[in-house]
């Protein structure tokens, strides 16, 4: 068919109203997606705005006072250091093991989907009930208090879950051909998942554990149920690490939430200065996890 | 002439001898003499192999020996069995979830499938290429010497990567780029990279399952070059879609076929492969290698 010249191939009809819709399309997402970045921009200028000026080095360092002036959130930064520290030593090993059993060795059977049901479940149940398991099993029948051992292991609890969930699927984006590759060559399972599955899987794992991490580091509610002080005059110290597990403790959170019930403007400031920290401390986290993420990706 | 003559000779007593090994195959309909033993000694003996998967039986009532450093071809239409048939002779199967063996596949004389066997030692002297070139995400080196490092295989890192990097004919075009990544050679080259691979963990039969179809033209005439090479060392078991490629690499050629859709493969002929591509026995066979089906 020869084109006529006065063929011009405009959109027109059908194609032009498909066209338009596709274009719109565009804007409204970029619409939903502008919706939270303005709230959250809106949240942390309001935040920066309150607590910036509060925010000093003796801030930092300074234990709490009934004097706003003088009131520090040492104790909570370290206790937050701690407990998600701890937190991690204890999640880390069990969750990834479990997402590698599960995934490369657990045969395929009921007990296994029984396994996976329950931690998608437990992945859902509120940060409060695990606060109350860690009252009830970690504190009282174990008697060790309200200590950070008592809120490690409660945290710990709380995030091997969506660690687990999160470590499989990394898992099982590795290609069965990998895994097939180092099978046929006569490595035993464990050498396929030590020297190709995992380090190809690493960066998902590693992505999970610190968003896993990053929600440990805001929980309040849990911590609050087993008992964190919002007062303390002493904090955790590297020097006697076993010592410190059973101190008693704050966290950042619990130390915000206690400024934030006080009635007095000043420690409202104090409440927006360690908001300030808070972020910072979980915005490093996750740029963390964005740079061994690059590191790892295969070339 | 002499030779060709004992040849001759062999064959016809093959052939005499053919109605007695298709006793074996319990298959009815199954043509006399379709299903030859070859000549010299045997790498592999398969008595009436049969592969599950779940419910669906794959494979069933294979019946053949395969001989020492020849090339073997399998081929067949798709969906016939070949390679599960292939995957079944160094336990690859057994890595499927519902997989079930049957029958008795015996390497020199040993069952592969018997209790006490390890898998992962017949995997060690059995290797694998895939249809899809699968090098690690690591170095050329760190790649060729994976089963080297992972099975104590004597010798320096650079040592075994050359040795085995000259026996896949791809040393020429890598040794100065041995740090480099596996994934940043192409696809024949990452093949025979495969192959290198295979060779370090120093096996005595090579399975390669569709090793060119992901291929052009001329890597896959390197790989075929290469096949004819290792064959003086090497006992090598292929399985291929493309009658040209087991016409110009193999020995021996079997063919394989599961008559209906949902029914079990099974092997219809086995034979040298010049006799089997010019003078087939089977019907089917012949409908298949002349291109009426599959």
């Amino acid at each position: 068919m020869a084109v006529s010249s006065s063929m011009r191939l405009r959109a027109e009809g059908a194609v032009a109203r498909r066209q338009w819709l596709s274009r719109a399309s565009r804007y409204l997402f970029l619409g939903a997606t502008l919706c939270g970045l303005a709230v959250l921009a809106l949240l942390m200028f309001i935040t920066l705005r309150e607590g910036l000026e509060r925010l000093d080095w003796d801030f930092l360092v300074n234990y709490p006072s009934r004097f706003p002036e003088q009131a520090g959130i040492r104790p909570a930064l370290l206790g937050t250091i701690w407990v998600v520290g701890v937190t991690m030593i204890l999640a880390v090993p069990i969750a990834v093991g479990t997402a590698i059993w599960i995934e490369e060795f657990a045969p395929r059977n009921g007990f296994l989907s029984f396994v996976k049901l329950n931690l998608s479940n437990l992945a859902g149940v509120p940060s409060i009930i695990y606060g109350i398991l860690g009252l009830a099993v970690f504190v009282r029948f174990y008697s060790l208090g309200p200590v950070i051992l008592a809120g490690s292991l409660t945290l710990a609890l709380m995030i091997i879950p969506m660690t687990v969930i999160a470590s499989q699927e990394a898992i099982r984006q590795v290609p069965p051909s990998q895994r097939d590759g180092a099978l046929a060559l006569g490595a035993t399972r464990w050498q396929a998942v030590r020297h190709n599955v995992l380090p190809s899987a690493m960066p998902g794992i590693m992505t999970g554990i610190i968003l896993a991490l990053s929600r440990a580091a805001g929980e309040t509610a849990a911590i609050i149920m087993i008992g964190g002080f919002t007062f303390l005059q002493f904090s955790p110290s590297f020097l006697t690490p076993v010592q410190s597990l059973t101190d008693a403790f704050t966290i950042l959170p619990i130390q915000i939430y206690g400024w934030t019930i006080d009635p007095r403007e000043a420690f409202r400031q104090n409440a927006a200065a360690a908001i300030i920290v808070l972020m910072v401390g979980v915005m490093v986290l996750n740029i963390f996890a964005a740079v061994i993420r690059e590191r790892f990706r295969p070339s | 002439m002499k030779e060709a003559e004992l040849r001759e000779t062999e064959d016809r007593l093959q052939a005499a001898a053919a109605p007695l090994a298709s006793l074996a195959d319990p298959t009815p309909g199954s043509e006399l003499g379709a299903i030859r033993v070859p000549d010299g000694e045997a790498v592999f003996e398969l008595s009436d192999v049969g592969v599950w998967y779940g419910n669906k039986h794959a494979i069933s009532g294979i019946n053949m020996q395969i001989p020492v450093r020849k090339v073997t071809a399998l081929i067949g239409p798709s969906g016939c069995g070949k390679s599960t048939l292939l995957r079944c002779l160094n336990r690859m199967n057994d890595l499927i979830p519902g997989a079930r063996i049957e029958g008795e596949i015996n390497y020199h004389g040993t069952d592969i499938y018997a209790k006490k066997v390890d898998p992962v030692e017949v995997r060690r002297r059995i290797g694998m290429v895939f249809q899809k070139p699968n090098p690690f995400p690591k170095s050329i080196r760190d790649n060729v010497t994976f089963g080297a490092k992972v099975n104590r295989i004597k010798g320096t890192p650079d040592e075994i990567a050359e040795r085995a990097l000259r026996q896949a004919a791809l040393w020429e075009e890598v040794k100065n780029d041995l740090s480099k990544s596996g994934l940043a050679l192409s696809g024949g080259q990452q093949q025979r990279l495969c192959i290198a691979r295979a060779l370090a963990v120093q096996p005595d039969v090579i399975l390669m399952d569709e090793p060119c179809s992901a291929l052009d033209p001329i890597a896959t005439l390197k790989i075929e070059d290469l096949i004819r090479e290792l064959t003086k060392e090497y006992t090598i078991i292929i399985v291929t879609h493309n009658m040209q490629q087991a016409a110009r690499v193999s020995d021996n050629t079997a063919f394989l076929l599961a008559q209906e859709h949902g029914v079990n493969g099974q092997l219809i002929e086995y034979g040298p492969t010049n006799e089997l591509f010019t003078n087939p026995r089977d019907k089917r066979t012949e409908d298949y290698i002349t291109g009426r089906f599959g």
